[in-house]
């Protein structure tokens, strides 16, 4: 890490760019997955089966996890670039790390 | 003099862009600002030091350097607040090519300065009536937020963008583009607009505000971007630019 | 200057994450009370198929989520990477239309 990035906004950006990254790569898994219903219900329960694993839905509540604050943290760069500026706008990073953790959680506490 | 002096280890950069760190132990004194530290380093320990200075109040903007890796103005930096375990590294201003030792040259700094037309430009013919400008006026109080920058380059220094675009204009630039954008008595636009918004346009700045964390005079370049970036937004949806 | 191409993709981006912030709250919303009791091919067909409302909607979005990231990833690609040019471009439109192509006939797959 170097020494002059020492702003939470730094670390914002370094989230919204890396969980961006990260789903951008998981969609067309996702979107090949969905396509199995092409091939018939059971090769799509097949892996809904595979997919009710305990360490599947951890990952699932991670993957979760990175889009409510990709979502959350993009909304807050949305309102700086697109309204006034405000001073209040900097708790908008915490709002948004605690939504995302929320959101993740909420996501585990009902899969299981 | 106190006799059993205290010392800290001050390691400064030698050469150009290839060098090496050299250490001095200079004396300790209370409320000595960096710019001190060199300046004894180079008329009692090293004459061919090199570095740069003019007012040395914080109004040239001449002495920006990075001092424990963070780009600060020397003159106005005392030791004893930025000192960890008594020592200190002075290196040249990041994202510039480097002349010798802790002198930069900022050139690129100043040919962005005009390439995001950042100079006032008056009306084309002399104007009959004289605009207005109301000190409770929002536009004006626009400029007043974005006005002051002394030039030394320290959020150019700081910001990540630049480091990793070369061509982006930064945040001086563009905060001066800015405060021009909305002084009433300037007629550069649309032109200016279009020139903040090329390759290395506003577009590029990832509102990290590092610019804003290593601003000697709290000047928010993030914030006047992000206006940039929605006037240019707006332009382009309707047309105009 | 090469007609500002840089900026309009940012505008597009910002345009599409515009769009992407409604669709995803919904996402987000519909994923947490589906996924209660786990997940079934004939539970999923059962509120997908002939909804075609929900086809539209998921249509849109995943053309508004192949656009955002194609984009995002052009930028992270230059930026960290220092790849920029032809290639790249011709790498993520592949990209973009691999997952429009699909991601709207998994969409298809799930509401016909």
């Amino acid at each position: 890490m170097k020494t002059n990035r020492d702003k939470k906004e730094y670390w914002a950006s370094f989230v919204q760019r890396w969980s961006g990254v990260a789903l951008a790569l998981f969609l067309p898994f996702h979107f090949l997955v969905l396509s199995l219903i092409l091939q018939g219900d059971e090769v799509l329960d097949g892996f809904l089966y595979w997919a009710d694993a305990p360490l599947v839905k951890f990952a699932e509540a991670g993957l979760v996890g990175l889009l409510a604050v990709h979502l959350l943290g993009g909304v807050r760069l949305l309102v700086i670039e697109f309204f006034a500026w405000k001073e209040w706008q900097g708790y908008l990073i915490s709002v948004a790390a605690t939504g995302a953790a929320a959101t993740g959680c909420l996501f585990l506490l009902r899969a299981f | 003099m106190e006799n059993n002096q205290k010392n800290i280890t001050v390691s400064v950069w030698r050469g150009k862009e290839e060098g090496g760190f050299e250490e001095f132990q200079v004396p300790f004194v209370e409320d000595q600002t960096i710019l001190d530290l060199l300046t004894h380093i180079q008329r009692s320990v090293d004459s061919s030091l090199s570095y740069r200075f003019a007012c040395r109040v914080g109004m040239c903007g001449s002495c920006a350097m990075q001092v424990n890796g963070k780009p600060r103005w020397t003159c106005r930096t005392l030791v004893r607040n930025v000192v960890e375990n008594d020592a200190l590294k002075l290196e040249p201003l990041a994202n510039l090519p480097v002349v010798k030792d802790l002198v930069v040259d900022m050139e690129p700094f100043f040919d962005k300065w005009q390439e995001a037309k950042g100079r006032f430009e008056p009306a084309e013919s002399p104007v009959q009536e004289f605009a207005p400008i109301k000190p409770q006026d929002k536009q004006r109080a626009k400029v007043d937020e974005a006005i002051e920058c002394i030039n030394c380059g320290c959020c150019y220094a700081a910001c990540d963008v630049v480091e990793s675009n070369p061509a982006y204009l930064g945040p001086a630039a563009l905060n001066r583009a800015w405060s021009l954008i909305n002084d009433a008595k300037d007629f550069a636009n649309p032109e200016r607009l279009k020139a903040v918004s090329g390759d290395g346009g506003c577009q590029n700045c990832h509102t990290n505000s590092q610019c804003v964390a290593r601003c000697p005079l709290q000047l928010n370049p993030t914030r006047s971007i992000a206006g940039l970036k929605k006037a240019v937004a707006l332009a382009t949806l309707k047309g105009e630019i | 200057m090469s007609n500002r191409i840089e900026f309009k993709l940012w505008l597009l981006h910002r345009l599409s994450a515009m769009l992407l912030g409604l669709f995803v709250v919904v996402h987000i919303v519909g994923m947490i009370i589906a996924i209660q009791g786990g997940l079934s091919s004939a539970e999923i067909l059962q509120r997908t198929s002939g909804n075609y409302a929900m086809g539209v909607f998921y249509s849109v979005f995943t053309i508004a989520a192949a656009v955002h990231s194609s984009i995002g990833l052009r930028t992270v690609a230059f930026e960290v990477l220092g790849w920029r040019g032809a290639s790249i471009n011709l790498v993520l439109t592949v990209f973009f239309l691999m997952l429009c192509v699909t991601g709207i006939s998994a969409v298809g797959g799930l509401v016909l």
